[in-house]
């Protein structure tokens, strides 16, 4: 990539990114205190998600970078959903 | 990547280390997929023994190191920009930065572990296995799960201190600084484990 038209973020882009993260690590542990029983579990893994999805995309470059890369982490992340999937089919009918 | 062949005479494929670089990343999260799996399986029958163990948890170093892994991955992404537009001292900085945090967060880990060690939470350790099935099985996967995390972190610490010598013997530069690049996808990885660990183990009750 070094050799080829490779897009460089601006600082800023990066402060802007990481202000966005902290942001949604507030609302996370906010949100906790608020004891709403099996709700939190759901909301707390939906905001983890959302993270992890701004790190890969600005921070990880995908967006920015070959589309094969993005391609690629989606299809891993269907395999982890499927395997999560078919194994609590199997233990939720024990 | 013929192109860079004739360029720079010495054989360099930038697009291959990176490929290579996310498929390294891919086989990583399935290793840690698969330990939130038995995470997920085990909570899901041990529901209030993982509830009462997620309040042992120390909740104010969870968020403390959150801050500071996300912080350092801010300041990684920097020094990857710096390089690309030759400014080899914002890098130099903001790596030297990002290697700092990475130390920091591995001295609160001490502590963490340390005091649940001294009141004897630790996998065989008295104090855990007084109490039940379900709360031993918390704390096993809270010490291997945070535990591989940690090793990771150690890693990452090597990997920044070598390509910080690079950079500055100028091996590392606006036009070759794929060792740089993959140096912060791998801690970027760390950094999207642990977001997902912070919320499982210290967060949900």
């Amino acid at each position: 990539m070094s050799q080829e038209k490779s897009h460089i973020s601006s600082y800023q882009s990066h402060v802007f990114v990481l202000l966005a993260l902290l942001a949604l690590t507030a609302i996370s542990v906010a949100v906790t205190t608020l004891e709403l029983g099996r709700l939190d579990t759901l909301v707390a893994m939906l905001i983890a998600a959302t993270k992890a999805a701004i790190v890969l995309v600005w921070f990880m470059h995908l967006k920015f970078d070959n589309k094969l890369y993005a391609i690629f982490t989606v299809l891993v992340l269907v395999v982890f959903l499927l395997v999560l999937y078919v194994t609590f089919f199997d233990y939720s009918y024990r | 990547m013929e192109k860079n062949a004739e360029h720079t005479h010495v054989h360099r494929d930038d697009e291959g280390d990176k490929l290579g670089m996310w498929l390294f990343i891919f086989t990583e999260l399935l290793l840690f997929g698969m330990l939130f799996l038995i995470y997920a399986v085990y909570r899901y029958r041990n529901p209030v023994a993982f509830q009462l163990g997620g309040e042992e948890v120390d909740v104010f170093i969870g968020t403390l190191n959150t801050v500071l892994l996300l912080v350092s991955s801010a300041t990684v992404a920097m020094s990857i920009s710096a390089i690309q537009k030759g400014l080899k001292k914002h890098a130099l900085v903001f790596l030297g930065i990002t290697l700092l945090i990475a130390l920091v967060f591995l001295v609160n880990k001490y502590f963490e572990w340390g005091a649940k060690i001294e009141y004897g939470f630790y996998p065989g350790g008295e104090a855990l296995l007084e109490l039940g099935h379900g709360t031993i099985l918390f704390f096993g996967l809270y010490y291997v799960m945070t535990g591989i995390h940690a090793l990771h972190i150690l890693i990452g610490i090597g990997l920044f201190i070598y390509v910080f010598q690079q950079i500055r013997a100028d091996k590392i530069h606006s036009t070759d600084y794929i060792w740089l690049e993959n140096t912060g996808l791998y801690w970027h990885l760390v950094d999207i484990i642990w977001i997902f660990l912070f919320p499982l183990f210290y967060l949900i009750h």
